[in-house]
Protein backbone atom coordinates (compact mmCIF):
# COMPACT_ATOMS: atom_id res chain seq x y z
CA UNK A 1 0.00 0.00 0.00
CA UNK A 2 1.75 3.03 -1.42
CA UNK A 3 0.28 6.82 0.49
CA UNK A 4 -0.26 10.33 -1.11
CA UNK A 5 1.04 13.35 0.79
CA UNK A 6 -2.09 14.74 2.09
CA UNK A 7 -3.78 11.07 3.09
CA UNK A 8 -4.31 10.69 6.57
CA UNK A 9 -2.45 7.09 8.30
CA UNK A 10 -2.37 5.22 11.20
CA UNK A 11 0.27 4.68 12.80
CA UNK A 12 0.92 0.26 13.77
CA UNK A 13 0.84 0.03 17.71
CA UNK A 14 1.66 -3.35 17.40
CA UNK A 15 4.96 -4.65 19.68
CA UNK A 16 7.78 -5.02 18.03
CA UNK A 17 11.03 -6.75 19.94
CA UNK A 18 14.15 -5.79 17.74
CA UNK A 19 15.43 -2.98 16.33
CA UNK A 20 13.08 -0.46 14.51
CA UNK A 21 12.61 3.29 13.86
CA UNK A 22 9.19 3.74 14.55
CA UNK A 23 9.13 6.00 18.05
CA UNK A 24 6.64 4.87 21.04
CA UNK A 25 5.21 8.07 21.22
CA UNK A 26 3.42 7.66 17.24
CA UNK A 27 2.04 4.14 17.35
CA UNK A 28 -1.50 3.58 17.71
CA UNK A 29 -1.66 7.58 16.49
CA UNK A 30 -3.20 9.15 13.68
CA UNK A 31 -1.82 11.31 11.32
CA UNK A 32 -0.72 12.99 7.66
CA UNK A 33 1.34 12.39 4.91
CA UNK A 34 3.66 14.79 4.79
CA UNK A 35 6.14 14.26 2.38
CA UNK A 36 7.22 10.90 0.55
CA UNK A 37 11.33 10.94 1.08
CA UNK A 38 11.59 7.76 -1.60
CA UNK A 39 12.90 3.68 -1.17
CA UNK A 40 15.34 2.98 1.76
CA UNK A 41 16.54 -0.50 3.24
CA UNK A 42 15.04 -1.87 6.02
CA UNK A 43 16.54 -0.91 9.55
CA UNK A 44 14.68 -3.79 10.82
CA UNK A 45 17.09 -6.73 9.02
CA UNK A 46 20.01 -4.29 8.35
CA UNK A 47 20.61 -3.98 12.15
CA UNK A 48 21.00 -7.92 12.38
CA UNK A 49 23.71 -8.28 9.36
CA UNK A 50 20.64 -8.11 6.51
CA UNK A 51 21.09 -6.74 3.59
CA UNK A 52 17.78 -4.32 4.29
CA UNK A 53 16.11 -5.44 0.95
CA UNK A 54 13.78 -5.60 -0.16
CA UNK A 55 13.40 -1.10 0.23
CA UNK A 56 10.41 0.52 1.55
CA UNK A 57 9.00 3.69 1.21
CA UNK A 58 9.49 6.04 3.73
CA UNK A 59 7.47 9.06 4.61
CA UNK A 60 7.22 12.14 6.46
CA UNK A 61 4.11 11.52 9.11
CA UNK A 62 2.72 14.88 10.53
CA UNK A 63 0.93 14.62 14.32
CA UNK A 64 -0.53 16.70 16.43
CA UNK A 65 -2.83 19.70 15.77
CA UNK A 66 -2.23 22.22 19.01
CA UNK A 67 0.47 23.97 20.17
CA UNK A 68 3.06 21.97 18.37
CA UNK A 69 2.93 19.74 15.06
CA UNK A 70 5.99 16.68 15.32
CA UNK A 71 6.98 14.88 11.93
CA UNK A 72 8.20 11.77 11.95
CA UNK A 73 9.77 9.50 9.44
CA UNK A 74 8.10 6.10 9.09
CA UNK A 75 8.42 3.14 7.17
CA UNK A 76 5.17 1.86 5.24
CA UNK A 77 5.03 -0.83 6.73
CA UNK A 78 4.10 0.50 9.57
CA UNK A 79 1.15 2.64 8.23
CA UNK A 80 -2.29 2.02 7.87
CA UNK A 81 -5.10 4.15 5.91
CA UNK A 82 -7.28 5.76 8.33
CA UNK A 83 -10.62 8.05 7.78
CA UNK B 1 42.22 -8.43 34.53
CA UNK B 2 45.62 -9.23 33.35
CA UNK B 3 46.45 -9.60 29.60
CA UNK B 4 43.46 -8.83 27.02
CA UNK B 5 43.97 -11.57 24.54
CA UNK B 6 46.78 -11.01 22.26
CA UNK B 7 50.58 -11.77 22.03
CA UNK B 8 52.74 -9.91 24.54
CA UNK B 9 54.90 -10.87 26.93
CA UNK B 10 54.34 -8.09 29.23
CA UNK B 11 51.02 -7.07 31.17
CA UNK B 12 50.03 -2.80 30.50
CA UNK B 13 46.70 -1.27 30.96
CA UNK B 14 44.64 -0.12 27.79
CA UNK B 15 44.99 3.52 26.82
CA UNK B 16 41.96 5.03 28.26
CA UNK B 17 40.20 8.34 28.86
CA UNK B 18 40.69 7.61 32.63
CA UNK B 19 37.41 7.10 34.36
CA UNK B 20 35.44 5.57 31.52
CA UNK B 21 32.04 5.34 31.13
CA UNK B 22 30.35 1.66 30.61
CA UNK B 23 29.25 3.42 26.91
CA UNK B 24 32.89 3.80 26.29
CA UNK B 25 33.88 0.44 27.29
CA UNK B 26 31.31 -1.19 25.86
CA UNK B 27 32.83 0.72 22.34
CA UNK B 28 36.23 -0.27 22.90
CA UNK B 29 35.17 -3.73 23.83
CA UNK B 30 33.45 -4.00 20.52
CA UNK B 31 36.32 -2.03 18.51
CA UNK B 32 39.00 -5.15 20.27
CA UNK B 33 36.71 -7.79 19.32
CA UNK B 34 36.17 -6.37 15.57
CA UNK B 35 39.44 -5.81 14.62
CA UNK B 36 40.46 -9.36 16.31
CA UNK B 37 38.00 -10.85 13.74
CA UNK B 38 39.43 -8.80 10.88
CA UNK B 39 36.18 -7.43 10.58
CA UNK B 40 37.73 -3.36 10.59
CA UNK B 41 41.50 -2.24 10.82
CA UNK B 42 42.54 0.09 13.61
CA UNK B 43 43.10 2.50 10.84
CA UNK B 44 39.07 2.61 9.82
CA UNK B 45 38.08 3.44 13.25
CA UNK B 46 40.93 6.13 13.38
CA UNK B 47 39.83 7.41 9.81
CA UNK B 48 36.34 7.66 10.84
CA UNK B 49 37.10 9.92 14.47
CA UNK B 50 39.36 11.91 12.08
CA UNK B 51 36.46 12.76 9.28
CA UNK B 52 34.27 13.31 11.79
CA UNK B 53 36.17 15.97 14.03
CA UNK B 54 36.95 17.68 10.63
CA UNK B 55 33.56 18.38 9.76
CA UNK B 56 32.56 21.92 11.45
CA UNK B 57 28.84 23.96 11.15
CA UNK B 58 31.28 26.33 8.96
CA UNK B 59 30.13 24.02 5.57
CA UNK B 60 26.27 23.88 6.71
CA UNK B 61 26.73 27.79 7.68
CA UNK B 62 27.99 28.02 3.75
CA UNK B 63 25.05 26.94 2.51
CA UNK B 64 23.14 29.12 4.63
CA UNK B 65 24.35 32.07 3.62
CA UNK B 66 24.43 31.19 -0.04
CA UNK B 67 20.92 30.95 0.19
CA UNK B 68 19.98 33.62 2.10
CA UNK B 69 21.61 35.59 -0.77
CA UNK B 70 20.96 33.75 -3.66
CA UNK B 71 16.86 32.69 -3.83
CA UNK B 72 17.25 30.13 -6.98
CA UNK B 73 20.30 28.40 -4.73
CA UNK B 74 17.83 28.90 -1.72
CA UNK B 75 15.17 26.72 -4.00
CA UNK B 76 17.61 24.10 -5.01
CA UNK B 77 19.04 23.45 -1.29
CA UNK B 78 15.05 23.04 -0.05
CA UNK B 79 14.61 20.82 -3.23
CA UNK B 80 17.86 18.50 -2.57
CA UNK B 81 20.17 19.79 0.42
CA UNK B 82 22.82 16.74 -0.88
CA UNK B 83 23.11 18.46 -4.53
CA UNK B 84 23.50 21.48 -3.47
CA UNK B 85 25.95 20.86 -0.95
CA UNK B 86 28.11 19.30 -3.75
CA UNK B 87 27.40 22.24 -5.88
CA UNK B 88 29.52 24.65 -3.41
CA UNK B 89 32.15 21.89 -3.42
CA UNK B 90 31.02 20.52 0.52
CA UNK B 91 30.90 16.82 1.34
CA UNK B 92 27.41 16.08 2.77
CA UNK B 93 28.82 12.82 3.66
CA UNK B 94 27.29 8.81 3.83
CA UNK B 95 23.89 10.12 4.91
CA UNK B 96 21.78 8.97 1.81
CA UNK B 97 19.01 12.17 1.83
CA UNK B 98 19.51 15.51 3.82
CA UNK B 99 16.31 17.82 4.03
CA UNK B 100 16.78 20.99 4.21
CA UNK B 101 13.93 23.16 5.71
CA UNK B 102 13.62 27.14 5.94
CA UNK B 103 12.52 28.93 9.34
CA UNK B 104 10.09 31.81 8.41
CA UNK B 105 8.08 34.40 10.22
CA UNK B 106 5.23 31.97 10.44
CA UNK B 107 7.08 28.79 10.72
CA UNK B 108 9.58 27.75 12.80
CA UNK B 109 11.15 24.17 12.83
CA UNK B 110 13.13 22.71 15.45
CA UNK B 111 15.29 19.16 15.20
CA UNK B 112 15.50 16.10 17.30
CA UNK B 113 16.50 12.24 17.26
CA UNK B 114 14.14 10.93 19.92
CA UNK B 115 15.44 7.32 19.13
CA UNK B 116 18.98 8.03 18.99
CA UNK B 117 21.37 11.11 17.85
CA UNK B 118 20.90 11.08 14.00
CA UNK B 119 22.25 14.47 13.02
CA UNK B 120 23.55 15.85 9.73
CA UNK B 121 27.27 15.33 11.25
CA UNK B 122 28.77 15.98 7.47
CA UNK B 123 27.70 19.63 7.37
CA UNK B 124 27.57 20.45 11.20
CA UNK B 125 29.88 17.93 12.89
CA UNK B 126 29.50 16.05 15.51
CA UNK B 127 26.39 17.03 17.59
CA UNK B 128 26.47 18.64 21.03
CA UNK B 129 26.14 16.40 24.07
CA UNK B 130 23.01 17.74 25.08
CA UNK B 131 21.63 16.84 21.89
CA UNK B 132 21.91 13.42 22.35
CA UNK B 133 20.69 13.55 26.28
CA UNK B 134 17.15 12.20 27.10
CA UNK B 135 15.78 15.85 28.24
CA UNK B 136 16.22 16.70 24.65
CA UNK B 137 14.92 14.09 23.06
CA UNK B 138 12.13 13.25 25.17
CA UNK B 139 11.20 17.06 25.76
CA UNK B 140 11.21 18.30 22.54
CA UNK B 141 8.34 16.32 21.20
CA UNK B 142 6.32 16.91 24.22
CA UNK B 143 7.10 20.49 25.03
CA UNK B 144 8.78 21.73 22.69
CA UNK B 145 8.00 25.71 23.11
CA UNK B 146 9.69 25.11 26.69
CA UNK B 147 12.44 23.67 25.73
CA UNK B 148 13.39 26.59 23.02
CA UNK B 149 12.22 29.26 25.96
CA UNK B 150 15.23 27.31 27.76
CA UNK B 151 17.68 28.09 24.73
CA UNK B 152 16.26 31.61 24.58
CA UNK B 153 13.88 31.39 21.65
CA UNK B 154 10.28 32.97 22.31
CA UNK B 155 8.11 32.51 19.28
CA UNK B 156 5.25 34.33 19.19
CA UNK B 157 2.18 31.99 19.83
CA UNK B 158 0.91 32.26 16.18
CA UNK B 159 4.17 30.67 14.97
CA UNK B 160 3.90 27.35 13.48
CA UNK B 161 5.63 24.99 15.42
CA UNK B 162 7.41 21.81 13.20
CA UNK B 163 9.07 19.04 15.31
CA UNK B 164 11.54 17.07 12.81
CA UNK B 165 11.85 14.09 14.43
CA UNK B 166 14.87 11.85 12.44
CA UNK B 167 13.80 8.38 13.25
CA UNK B 168 15.28 6.91 10.01
CA UNK B 169 17.10 7.65 7.04
CA UNK B 170 16.61 11.52 6.79
CA UNK B 171 19.22 13.80 8.19
CA UNK B 172 17.35 18.09 8.58
CA UNK B 173 19.11 21.23 8.17
CA UNK B 174 17.34 24.35 9.22
CA UNK B 175 17.92 27.33 7.52
CA UNK B 176 17.03 30.06 10.12
CA UNK B 177 15.98 33.40 8.74
CA UNK B 178 18.46 36.14 7.92
CA UNK B 179 18.29 38.86 10.49
CA UNK B 180 16.97 42.37 10.40
CA UNK B 181 19.83 44.73 9.00
CA UNK B 182 22.11 42.29 8.01
CA UNK B 183 21.39 43.32 4.08
CA UNK B 184 24.99 44.70 3.50
CA UNK B 185 27.36 42.12 4.92
CA UNK B 186 28.65 39.52 2.16
CA UNK B 187 27.72 35.73 1.89
CA UNK B 188 31.11 35.20 3.97
CA UNK B 189 30.29 37.99 6.92
CA UNK B 190 26.89 36.22 6.69
CA UNK B 191 27.75 32.35 7.10
CA UNK B 192 29.74 33.83 10.24
CA UNK B 193 26.02 34.61 12.10
CA UNK B 194 24.97 31.07 10.94
CA UNK B 195 25.54 28.97 14.31
CA UNK B 196 25.55 25.64 14.81
CA UNK B 197 22.20 26.23 17.07
CA UNK B 198 20.62 28.45 14.55
CA UNK B 199 20.98 24.98 12.13
CA UNK B 200 19.44 22.69 14.55
CA UNK B 201 16.29 25.19 14.98
CA UNK B 202 16.88 25.55 19.07
CA UNK B 203 18.29 29.84 18.31
CA UNK B 204 17.72 32.18 15.41
CA UNK B 205 21.25 33.03 13.76
CA UNK B 206 23.48 35.51 15.77
CA UNK B 207 22.09 39.25 15.38
CA UNK B 208 25.42 40.87 14.37
CA UNK B 209 28.82 39.37 13.55
CA UNK B 210 30.93 38.00 16.35
CA UNK B 211 34.45 39.82 16.31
Amino acid sequence: MTYRVGQRVRVAARHHAGHHRTPGYCKGKTGRIERVHGQFTNPETRAYGGDGLPELRLYSVGFGDGDHRVYADIFEHWLERAP
Amino acid sequence: MSGHGHDHDHDHAPITNGDEPAAAARARALEELLVDKGVIRREDVRAGIDWLVSRTPADGARLVARAWTDPTFKQRLLADARAAALELGLDPGPAPVVVAVENTEDVHHVVVCTLCSCYPRALLGPPPDWYKSLPYRSRTVSEPRGVLTEFGVELDDEVELRVLDSTADIRYLVIPRRPAGSEGLTEEELAALVTRDSMIGVANAAPRLRR
